[in-house]
């Protein structure tokens, strides 16, 4: 048995768990560890677009219509995908900008107008009012047929005496419990971590519950999938909703026109509806929590919608014939099998369903018309008196309770007028066909920086005064409220009026009908009106603001579009009135800390966009705006100042990525200079070291030149062999200083280019036994001996052959130099390879050190120890011999061959191959 | 930020694929009264498609996801170095 008081104290007991999940969630909060810092508590909170609707609707739906109850968990599933783009930008936005609810996003958006911010809240209001009375009617109706138990029977009509109404004490305590969850204080950021925690809870015990009966029903009544679909194929009906066209006669296209227009619908439900807003933005602890919640809210959506045709199967063939609501198929058919507990279970599951949807959206509605209805008409009513009262946070407070009472007695009143005649899914419809109207302005608030507030207000209203036309007011004719004419003929027999073939549109299901129309108005009317008019100083700054989110963290540009002056003590004087003396103190601290940890000092626009913020968490960007704008000294800024603001800092941007780009270049500069200037440094001394080397080589010749020359002057009686000794060292020493000179001379040409060269085809072959020729008589009287490996063919290169000869003698002169004293060898060889001649020239003696490897290819530099050994030649030789064979497009280096004496190699091309030298 | 740029970009295209997968006309394959192993096809279609499409879902979003990224750093900030 199922007696009253037990569905009664189930259901207390079941809201009080959730009461101490939301109190222990809060306490949590305010000692700093949240228990809803995590990606599966957000996404299991996010299924609170799972609602009544899902939970019983879906079921009556798919017993109507088959698969058609679909598209609306496609549709979320789809646009997850987008979220990661999307709700992160608007999260982004809010957090940066304190929005606490869609119609806050959009005034703000919008040039912080009250307007706009009122209208996004009446169509909210207007619009979901259906959509509470839904949950309404699931609730009373489930209670209903619980309480029959173990009758089945569904109570229809006859609704009684108001006061005896069970659904209107169910939507009182309703209410009840929202004030107590959502309005206990006031928040400025209005987050509730502990309202979070117990939505989550909700969603999983509503999961819990429809599986635990769809399991119940396909495994426990059938046997599995198989055999419930092999029996209902005795079903002609059931087996046409099979099919996309369900029962419903249509041509196919029609079929997959409502078929697309819902998943639409849907796609743009789960990111407007407020209860959805309020979850995925202002609850939200972490951006990167929705990379979770991309998958896992469709998943979830995929769980609790297995079961729905099973169950609607399995409803429709066990109560044949209409007797029993197919949206109540959940709960009779465990009281059909007499599970009572399953069913006192599924009936708490529907109570979780339905209390999270009216929890979160009434909160959130609620914070909507307390801030951008209530207040701001308050503000412009009587601001004097508003302005006198010391304490606003109480007034605040009462204006968002009575909110929720009053949502909940216009969903009970449209549950009396209107909820009867429907289904539970026509009714959720007609409310998400009411917050699609959001969707142009939301979009173009993130996107298009041209929107403009006009444009906004023109589009929603258009396309909220079509919605109302064409799915509101059928849903009351269809009641009975409005004579059935109105919908048959048109308002006052206008054919071409009728509501549900407006301007005789026909072939489209009600809803696409009234989405096309609406979407139509209000779509045309915010682009053609945006397009058409300018937007204010604000609306231009928080249209920067808002698409170039990412750009400008912070507030930084929203303090720049400010001039004037404010006190420290009215603002926040200001701000104590609204959030209590404590926070207001706390968050002026906090402020106070961070601008004085900046470069430059608090200025009053840092101060006013401060107090703006704070004061738009508590009461709404509009009326911040407003309250704010009574306590300081504004200058009003004209268009063209505000523009060449935004121009400013978006040419800082700009100009800071450029320094930054400059910064880097500049990097690369110093480091080359610096480079350079070693290199330079290290050239000056090597100068310096020249200057001494070669004054040292001039001055040994010269000193022995003027040496002899004084001895032939001071003793010209010298014997005549002796004078021309003397005379022979004088030419021989003035011969080494020319030599010395030239080489001077010779590599400074080299090297700036001006040498002379004549170039022409030669036979590298000869000039090498031209150099061996000349030096031969030298090295016999070293006593060198002399390999040389040459080809027998003439070699032909392209080259100076005086430069070549030069090149040759000087690396002949070296071996010798470096010959083993007592046995010494020298070997040339040449040979040609690849396309170019190979020139080897080695020694036999000590080899150069490896330090010195390099080293002996600079000017004046010598390979061994200078300051032991004398140094023998110019130290130029080498110098002047790469640069030649550079100069003739081939290389010179020494082999690396320890201890075998030195090898130096050089090659040419051959004047035969392409890449000859300049 | 090239990451998540990137993560983006993938999941909008599943997005274009969810759109197809689940519309007219490929939904339109699937119409009719044909069963798969006793399971209604399009019934099984929508739901396989489904299951496949969060799993997709799911690979985009968690390859390489960040555990907890600090905030992006200011950009507008210009670095003073000298």
């Amino acid at each position: 048995m199922l007696a009253g008081w037990i569905i009664a104290l189930a259901s207390f007991a079941y809201l009080g768990v959730l009461f101490a999940i939301a109190f222990y969630g809060d306490k949590r909060a305010d000692a700093g560890a949240s228990i809803i810092d995590s990606p599966y508590v957000y996404a299991l909170s996010l299924a609170v677009y799972a609602s009544s609707w899902t939970y019983y609707g879906s079921v009556g739906r798919a017993a109507v219509s088959g698969i058609g109850f679909l598209p609306i968990y496609l549709g979320p599933t789809v646009v997850a995908a987008l979220w990661w783009t999307v709700l992160r930008k608007i999260i982004r936005i809010s957090k940066n900008n304190r929005i606490t609810s869609i119609a806050d996003f959009v005034a703000s958006r919008y040039g912080k107008s009250a307007l706009l911010g009122g209208l996004v809240t009446m169509v909210a209001v207007v619009g979901l009012v259906p959509y509470i009375a839904l949950q309404l009617k699931a609730v009373s109706a489930s209670v209903a047929v619980l309480a029959h138990y173990p009758d089945i029977a569904t109570p229809r009509g006859g609704v009684g005496p108001l006061w005896s109404d069970p659904t209107l004490y169910i939507a009182l305590l309703l209410a009840t419990f929202t004030i107590l969850f959502g309005t206990r204080h006031l928040d400025a950021s209005e987050r509730h971590e502990g309202m979070v925690a117990a939505i989550a809870f909700e969603s999983l015990v509503k999961l819990v519950a429809f599986l635990a009966v769809g399991v119940f029903v396909t495994f426990g009544i059938y046997n599995g999938f198989g055999d419930l679909f092999a029996r209902a194929e005795a079903f002609p009906a059931l087996k046409a909703l099979l099919t996309l066209h369900g029962s419903e006669a249509g041509a196919d296209n029609a079929a997959f026109g409502s078929w697309a227009s819902l998943i639409v619908l849907s796609m743009l439900s789960i990111m407007l509806l407020p209860r959805q807003f309020q979850i995925a933005v202002v609850e939200n602890v972490d951006e990167n929590h929705v990379k979770k919640a991309v998958w896992l809210l469709p998943l979830y959506l995929l769980a609790i919608n297995v079961f729905v045709l099973p169950i609607a199967f399995g409803g429709t063939m066990l109560f044949p014939g209409g007797t029993v609501d197919p949206d109540m198929y959940v709960l009779t058919l465990p009281m059909q099998e007499h599970y009572s507990f399953l069913a006192l279970f599924v009936f708490i599951g529907g109570l979780s369903a339905a209390t999270g949807m009216v929890i979160v959206e009434t909160i959130a509605l609620s914070t909507m018309v307390c801030n951008d209805l209530v207040m701001p008409l308050l503000l412009r009513l009587q601001s004097l008196q508003l302005s006198k009262r010391a304490k606003l946070g109480g007034l605040l407070l009462t204006i968002r309770r009575a909110a929720i009472v009053l949502l909940l007695m216009l969903g009970y009143a449209y549950f009396r007028l209107a909820g009867e005649a429907y289904a539970l899914v026509s009714i959720g419809l007609i409310s998400f066909a009411a917050v699609a109207q959001f969707a142009p302005a939301m979009l173009g608030a993130i996107y298009w920086k041209n929107g403009t507030r006009l444009g906004a207000l023109v589009g929603m209203s258009a396309g909220f005064l079509l919605w109302a036309y064409t799915l509101l007011l059928p849903s009351f004719a269809e009641s009975g409220w409005l004579p059935p004419s109105f919908l048959e003929h048109g308002p006052i027999g206008v054919e071409w009026l009728k509501p549900r073939q407006l301007f005789g549109l026909q072939g489209l299901d009600q809803v696409s009908h009234a989405l096309f129309w609406s979407m139509l108005a209000n779509a045309g009317g915010y682009v053609g009106v945006s397009l058409t008019t300018r937007q204010s100083a604000v609306e231009k700054a928080q249209a920067l603001l808002f698409v170039d989110a990412y750009a400008h963290m912070g507030g930084a540009l929203g303090s720049r579009v400010w001039r004037g002056s404010a006190s420290t003590d009215a603002v926040l004087a200001l701000l104590r009135r609204f959030l209590g003396s404590a926070r207001a103190d706390e968050a002026y601290a906090r402020f106070h800390r961070e601008r004085g940890s900046a470069s430059a000092p608090a200025t009053d626009a840092d101060l006013v966009h401060f107090g703006e913020i704070q004061l738009a968490g508590a009461i709404g960007a509009a009326s911040a705006r407003a309250m704010i704008a009574s306590v300081v000294d504004e200058e009003p800024l004209g268009l063209d100042e505000v523009m060449a603001i935004l121009d400013e800092t978006s040419q800082a941007v700009a100009y800071s990525r450029q320094l930054e780009q400059k910064s880097r270049e500049l990097e690369t500069t110093t480091a080359e200079l610096k480079a350079a200037n070693a290199r330079l440094t290290e050239l000056d001394h090597m100068k310096d070291d020249f200057i001494s080397t070669v004054t040292h080589e001039l001055r040994t010749p010269l000193t022995s030149i003027r040496a002899f020359s004084e001895i032939l002057l001071d003793h010209p009686e010298l014997a005549a062999a002796k004078r021309s000794e003397y005379l022979g060292i004088v030419i021989k020493e003035s011969e080494r200083l020319t030599r010395l000179i030239n080489n001077v001379l010779d590599l400074a040409k080299i090297e700036s280019g001006s040498a002379e060269w004549h170039t022409a085809p030669l036979d590298l072959k000869q000039v090498i036994e031209d150099a061996v020729n000349a030096t031969r008589q030298m090295l016999l009287e070293q006593r060198i001996e002399l390999e040389l490996d040459l080809p027998p063919r003439a070699s032909e290169v392209l080259a100076d052959p005086d430069r070549l000869m030069q090149v040759m003698l000087n690396l002949l002169s070296n071996a010798a130099k470096f010959c083993d004293r007592t046995s010494g060898r020298i070997a040339v060889s040449l040979e040609a390879t690849g396309g170019e001649l190979r020139v080897a020239v080695r020694d036999n003696g000590p080899g150069v050190r490896p330090q010195d490897r390099d080293l002996i290819f600079e000017k004046f530099r010598q390979g061994g120890d200078t300051l032991t050994g004398k140094p023998q030649g110019t130290g130029l030789g080498l110098p002047i011999s790469r640069e030649i064979i550079r100069h003739f497009g081939g290389t010179l280096w020494l082999e690396n061959t320890p201890g075998k004496g030195a090898l130096f190699v050089f090659t040419l091309p051959l004047a035969s191959a392409p890449e000859t030298m300049s | 930020m090239s990451h998540c740029t990137l993560v983006g970009q993938r999941l909008i295209a599943s997005f274009v694929l969810g759109w197809l997968l689940f519309n007219y006309p490929l939904l339109a394959l699937f119409d009719g009264t044909r069963t798969w192993f006793g399971i209604p096809a399009l019934y099984g279609y929508l739901f396989v498609a489904w299951a496949l499409f969060i799993g997709l879902l799911a690979f985009i979003a968690e390859q390489g996801a960040p555990g907890k990224k600090p905030a992006l750093p200011a950009a507008s900030a210009p670095a003073s170095k000298d």
